[in-house]
This record gives structure tokens, C-alpha cells and sequence, in this order.
């Protein structure tokens, strides 16, 4: 564990009662889900029902449900990537500038065609390039990630920066508005987008190698050395995915906001631990599953356009936001079982302080 | 002495000296006490809200929500002045912004300590709760008309003057505060019992627990002590700009948290000095103002800032790496 605290929660498997469908993360995600749509519904059913709404939904959350799920690839690991807005804006921004300075303006969708791929490409290579950075601090030079990727994170962003003298890169062709914006089949097409990644990073995770040994070494990177795994090369494949993930979101916040900018987006970093997090991706490593990721991304924006058409400010979802946050640790993460036996426990020592037991390591369990 | 060569305070120290030496040959007036007053002025904030940062880094924990906790006790003390007694002299005003800001600190105590949760998650949760309760239920709105002492305060100075070159200079009295701060932090740290638990938990909780020390009670300790000094840095923050601003303060976490890593403190835990944080702030101080005196554009700042914390800890960290590596 390259773990943030040292006084981790103590885990003994235990919880499991009768209803044991309901122990589980996603099964209790799945009701919380259900249960903040039936509210918002019931609070104002004419207008959270209606199709404009649940369409507008489609076009708003993949941005950051994209850089969700990279952040939950980087916490299976037991790391972190706080670099991912930063990624995903320098992204934007190289393809940006690439589009703007050498597309044709206004020319026809075939015209601009080969400079899209080119330049989505590009941002791809990017992105897999800051990531290739962040897994070689992290498994060359063993920096703690949260340490390295809020290094990387400042120099992308500050890349970003200087590249733009801080304004918005603008002046795209029309043809890329059609990742954010478009339709396809009346499908939304970011929709599309996220439903792909989150299928990709579904099936890598359970059907591959890579998943298999991403889940072991963020259950205990120790034995998964052991296991004779190569986690110098582990942890850089893990790094240069999460950050194509998050290129993928710069391209679709570009082509939503038809510009790009070192700053786009800042407040979705929290809001990408947070879904991971309420996903029921464990932050030391080894547990997470896709679907609980999007879950929470949907009852995530539920409860955000639920709240915007009730009228309450943006400052109030961001209170929202964080309590949610903690109070999705505390009920996911906290044994209260062993809770009350480490107090009994303490009691004990209080009583006889010179005889110390063995005492219980915090090791995460295996996945299951 | 090879140890004295590799710690992170010297390599700062002769990286500030090299700085200052690039600049003063680029602009002779760089060297003058204008710029240092300039500096000292600057640091006072960031000074006191890296003090804390440390005693978190120091504990084996990291806390982000600090900055909005300043901003909380500095609006929130403000307002309460403003509508109640706009006379209070202002050692009261800080002792009320202090003291909210404590208060929010053992939120964050009650669930690190008291909960175990992991510490990244918790203050990334408090400092969205604590902005949106201050936005949203004190008040959003700029204060430019503050209580008169604090104005009062902002004035006092601790020592001013002309330079023979007939710039003015001036070190405010809130200089002090963090001198205060520094010294205060200093003797827990390294005189009190308190303070070698800090560290020892830092470096082992299990280890700690063994030989008797009470891990809850000490990382409580903790998170309230940081949440006081933001409390100060706050009020300071706000009766130096003359202005209460709910939206600033946050978004410097960051920068906190990199003079502090910079000073040679480790995420890990258990490392961590009083004079290396200050050096890591007087560094990213530099940075953040005199970049452009010796000649990088100010828009690199966030690069510059970035690439120091990757080099400041990458470097330690490879050492290590290398050690037991050689070891094994």
C-alpha cells in the first residue's frame, strides 16, 4: 500500500448478513440511483421527465464520466491520478491549436475530415504520452502517485498555459462539434463515447491479463511481485491508458465548448475521485467494478440536474457534492463491526498496557 | 557530511541562492530591501498555511481542505464583526477567526481520527463542503468596507523606510504572526512529546500505538492545530488585501503543498522540518513573483512550480530507491 494514511480502515470481510445482495457496493448504488431519479421525478415530474431534459443529461456527464473512469483504473492500483483534467486539457489544447492553425476554415466536412483524425490522434498520443510520464515517475523513480501526478499535473496545465498565453484556443472547424454535439441514430454521440470506454475498461479489467494483475498488485503490490509480475511495466501501461481516457474527455469538452482552455473543467477532479469513489472503487486498491462507476455517474447527474431545476445554486451542489462524498466512504469503508471490536480491544490494552497482542495488519482482503 | 548535501533543505537553499544570483546579475535592483520586504509580505499567508501543511505531511496524512477553511473563518469572522460589534479590537477578530477555524478543523479530525477514513478523500470532501456552506449560506458577496481595526491592523507596520535609491519599504506587523507561528510550531514539534508523536505516527502507526502513544488523540490534534492556523491565515489574508473575498485563498492549496514537499517533507510520513518548509515557501515565493526578472515569461509559472515538486521529491525518492535497491 502506497496508501495516504497509515490508519487505514480495518477490513475483516465481515457485514455480509442476511441480505447478502445487498452487501455489495453497486447493489446498494443501484437503489441510491433508482431512489434519487423516483425523487427527482416525483419533485417535479413535467420537467426532470421530460425528453429535452433526459436527452441534455445524454450530452452532460460523459466529459467528466470519462475522466471517472480513468481515475478508476489509477485507484485499482491504489494510486491516483490528479493529473487528468490537466491531461485531458493539454490534450485539447495540442489538437486545438493544431486545427486551428492548419484546418481549412469553413471548408466541407471531407476537407476537414483528415485533419480531425489527425488532430484526435495527436491529442490521443498526448495524453498517452503524459501518462507514460506519470507511470514512470510512479514505478521508475516510486513516487507516490498522489505526489507525482500532482506534479505532472501542474506541468501539463502550465504547458497548456504557455501554450496559450492562458485564452481560449478557438476557431475550430465545424466538423468538430460533431463528438460533443452530434447524434447518431439519435444516439448521443458523447454518450456513444463513454459507453465504449466504459465497456473497454470493463472488459480489460475482468477478461485480460492486465486487468487480473492491475487488481492484484492494487490488493497487494508485495505478493503480485512475487507473483513474479513486472510492475515497473504494469504500472506504466495502467498511467499511459488513464491518461488516453482523459484525452478522450479533453476531445469531448473541446468539441462541446467549440474552443479549448488550460483551465476548462476544474472542479471536475473532485467530481472524478467522487464518482470513483461512490462507484465503489476501493482508494487503496484492488476493488472497483465498471458498472459501479456508472451508477454513480448517473445518480451523480441525476441529483445535479435534479437540483438545478429545483433552483438550489451551484455552490449548494458543490456542498452536496463533498458531503455525499464522505458520507459514501464512511458507509463503503467503515467496518463498524470492527469498529466496536477495536474499541473493546483498546479497552483491554487500556487495562493491561504492558502486554501487547498481535496486532491486526491492515491488508486489504483479496478481490473477490 | 554526505548527508548534509543530500537533504532536500540544501538542495533548496542552493537553488533559492542560484535563483537570487541569476536574478541580481540580470537586475542589480533585484538585490535591495524593496524585494525582500516584497517577499516577506508575500510569504506571511503561504508561510503560516505551510506550517500546518507540514504538521499534516509530518503525521502521514495530507490535507487539501485548509485553504477553504482560511476563506471560511475569514468571511465568516468578518461578517460576524461587521453585524455585531465593528469595533472589536482586532486581537479579538483573530481570536474568532482562529477559533472557527479550529472548529472546522476537528470536522476533519472527527473523520480522520475518529473514523479512520483515508485523509485525501475526507479534505477533498471538506473543502467542497466547507466552500459550498460558506457560498452558500453566508453570504458570496465581496467585503471591501471591513471592521476598522482590521484596517487598523493592515497599517501597522513593523518596520518601513527608503532605500538610498528612494524606494519605499515596508514589513507589515503580520510579519510577526508568522514568526509566532514558526516558533510555536517549531517548539511542539521538537520540545514536546506531542510533536515526537507527530512524527512517530508519521512513521509508523502500528509502531506508535506499540510503544503507547495515542494515535486518535494526536492526528485530532493535528487537523484542529492546521485548521486554527488557516483560521489566522484567513484573517490575515483578508486585513492585508484589505478586502474579504469569499472566492479566494482556494486553489493555493497546491502551492501550499508543494513549498511544503519542496522543504523536504515526505507523503509517506515522518519527515518534515520547520526551516525546510520555510525555504520551500521563500522558493515557491520566488518563483510565483521574480520568474520574470530573470527573464522566463510568467506563464511558465505553473510549469516552473510543477517540474520543482517532480524534481524536489523525485529526486529523494530515486535516492531511496537506489539504496534499497543496492541493498537488496
Amino acid at each position: 500500500m502506497s496508501g495516504a494514511t497509515p490508519d487505514g480502515p480495518m477490513r475483516t470481510g465481515t457485514g455480509l448478513g442476511p441480505s447478502r445482495a445487498l452487501a455489495t457496493p453497486e447493489a446498494r448504488l443501484a437503489i441510491i440511483t433508482v431512489a434519487v431519479f423516483c425523487l427527482m421525478a416525483a419533485l417535479s415530474p413535467e420537467r426532470f421527465l421530460s425528453s429535452g431534459n433526459l436527452v441534455s443529461m445524454a450530452f452532460q456527464f460523459p466529459e467528466f464520466a470519462i475522466l471517472a473512469l480513468a481515475m478508476t483504473l489509477t485507484m485499482m492500483t491504489g494510486g491516483i491520478d490528479l493529473s487528468v483534467v490537466g491531461v485531458a486539457n493539454l490534450s485539447a489544447v495540442v489538437a486545438a491549436t493544431l486545427l486551428a492553425s492548419f484546418a481549412p476554415v469553413g471548408a466541407g466536412l471531407a476537407a476537414s475530415l483528415p485533419w480531425l483524425a489527425l488532430a484526435y490522434a495527436v491529442a490521443l498520443a498526448v495524453g498517452a504520452a503524459c501518462g507514460a510520464l506519470n507511470g514512470l515517475l510512479v514505478a521508475r523513480l516510486a513516487l507516490p502517485p498522489i505526489l507525482a501526478t500532482l506534479g505532472s499535473g501542474l506541468v501539463f496545465t502550465g504547458f497548456a498555459v504557455a501554450m496559450t498565453g492562458g485564452s481560449a484556443v478557438m476557431g475550430l472547424p465545424d466538423a468538430v462539434a460533431w463528438l460533443g454535439n452530434g447524434r447518431l441514430l439519435g444516439v448521443p454521440v458523447p454518450l456513444i463515447a463513454f459507453a465504449l470506454l466504459a465497456v473497454l475498461l470493463h472488459v480489460l479489467l475482468t477478461r485480460t491479463s492486465f486487468g487480473l494483475k492491475a487488481t492484484m498488485y492494487g490488493a497487494n503490490p508485495l505478493a503480485a511481485l512475487y507473483a513474479a509480475i513486472d510492475t515497473g511495466k504494469l504500472l506504466l501501461r495502467v498511467y499511459v491508458v488513464s491518461g488516453a481516457f482523459a484525452a478522450v474527455a479533453g476531445l469531448v469538452i473541446m468539441s462541446r465548448a467549440n474552443s479549448a482552455k488550460a483551465d476548462y473543467g476544474s472542479s471536475y477532479l473532485l467530481l472524478a475521485v467522487l464518482i470513483a469513489v461512490l462507484g465503489g472503487v476501493d482508494p487503496y486498491g484492488g476493488r472497483g467494478r465498471v458498472i459501479g462507476v456508472v451508477l454513480a455517474v448517473l445518480s451523480m447527474q441525476f441529483l445535479s440536474s435534479g437540483l438545478n431545476m429545483l433552483g438550489t445554486s451551484n455552490f449548494a451542489r458543490e456542498l452536496i457534492w463533498g458531503a455525499l462524498l464522505i458520507f459514501v466512504m464512511l458507509v463503503n469503508t467503515y467496518d463498524w463491526a470492527g469498529w466496536r471490536a477495536a474499541r473493546a480491544r483498546a479497552r483491554a490494552d487500556a487495562r493491561r498496557q504492558l502486554r501487547p497482542e498481535t496486532p491486526a495488519r491492515t491488508t486489504p482482503e483479496t478481490p473477490p | 557530511m554526505s548527508g548534509f548535501w543530500t537533504r532536500n533543505e540544501t538542495l533548496v537553499a542552493i537553488v533559492i541562492v542560484g535563483f537570487c544570483a541569476v536574478a541580481a546579475a540580470s537586475d542589480p535592483r533585484f538585490l535591495s530591501a524593496t524585494t525582500l520586504a516584497d517577499l516577506a509580505r508575500a510569504s506571511i499567508v503561504l508561510g503560516i498555511l505551510a506550517v500546518g501543511a507540514m504538521l499534516v505531511l509530518v503525521s502521514g496524512g495530507i490535507d487539501v481542505s485548509f485553504t477553504a477553511i482560511a476563506v471560511f473563518a475569514m468571511y465568516a469572522t468578518t461578517v460576524l464583526t461587521l453585524g455585531t460589534v465593528p469595533d472589536l479590537p482586532w486581537p479579538a477578530i483573530f481570536l474568532i477567526s482562529i477559533a472557527i477555524g479550529a472548529a472546522l478543523g476537528a470536522v476533519n479530525g472527527l473523520f480522520i481520527a475518529g473514523f479512520g477514513l483515508p485523509t485525501l478523500i475526507v479534505t477533498l470532501g471538506t473543502l467542497s463542503v466547507f466552500r459550498g456552506a460558506l457560498l452558500t449560506f453566508v453570504g458570496s458577496e465581496r467585503i471591501s468596507s471591513l471592521p476598522p481595526e482590521m484596517r487598523g491592523f493592515s497599517r501597522a507596520m513593523i518596520a518601513r523606510g527608503t532605500t538610498e535609491a528612494g524606494s519605499f519599504y515596508a514589513v507589515p506587523l503580520a510579519f510577526g504572526a508568522l514568526v509566532l507561528v514558526v516558533a510555536l510550531t517549531w517548539f511542539i514539534l521538537n520540545r514536546t512529546l506531542l510533536g515526537r508523536s507527530i512524527y512517530a505516527i508519521g512513521g509508523s502507526v502500528e509502531s506508535a500505538r506499540r510503544i503507547g502513544i495515542d494515535v486518535r488523540r494526536t492526528q485530532f490534534f493535528v487537523y484542529v492545530y492546521v485548521g486554527a492556523l488557516a483560521g489566522l491565515a484567513g484573517i490575515i489574508h483578508g486585513a492585508l488585501g484589505r478586502m474579504s473575498d469569499p472566492f479566494s485563498l482556494v486553489g493555493l492549496e497546491l502551492s501550499v503543498i508543494a513549498a511544503v514537499v519542496l522543504g523536504g517533507a515526505r507523503l509517506t510520513g515522518g519527515h518534515g522540518t520547520v526551516t525546510g518548509t520555510l525555504l520551500g515557501v521563500a522558493l515557491i515565493v520566488l518563483v510565483q513573483n521574480s520568474l520574470i526578472v530573470v527573464g522566463v515569461p510568467s506563464t511558465w509559472q505553473s510549469v516552473v512550480i510543477g517540474f520543482l515538486i517532480l524534481l524536489g521529491t523525485g529526486l529523494p525518492a530515486w535516492q531511496a530507491k537506489r539504496a534499497r535497491e543496492a541493498a537488496a
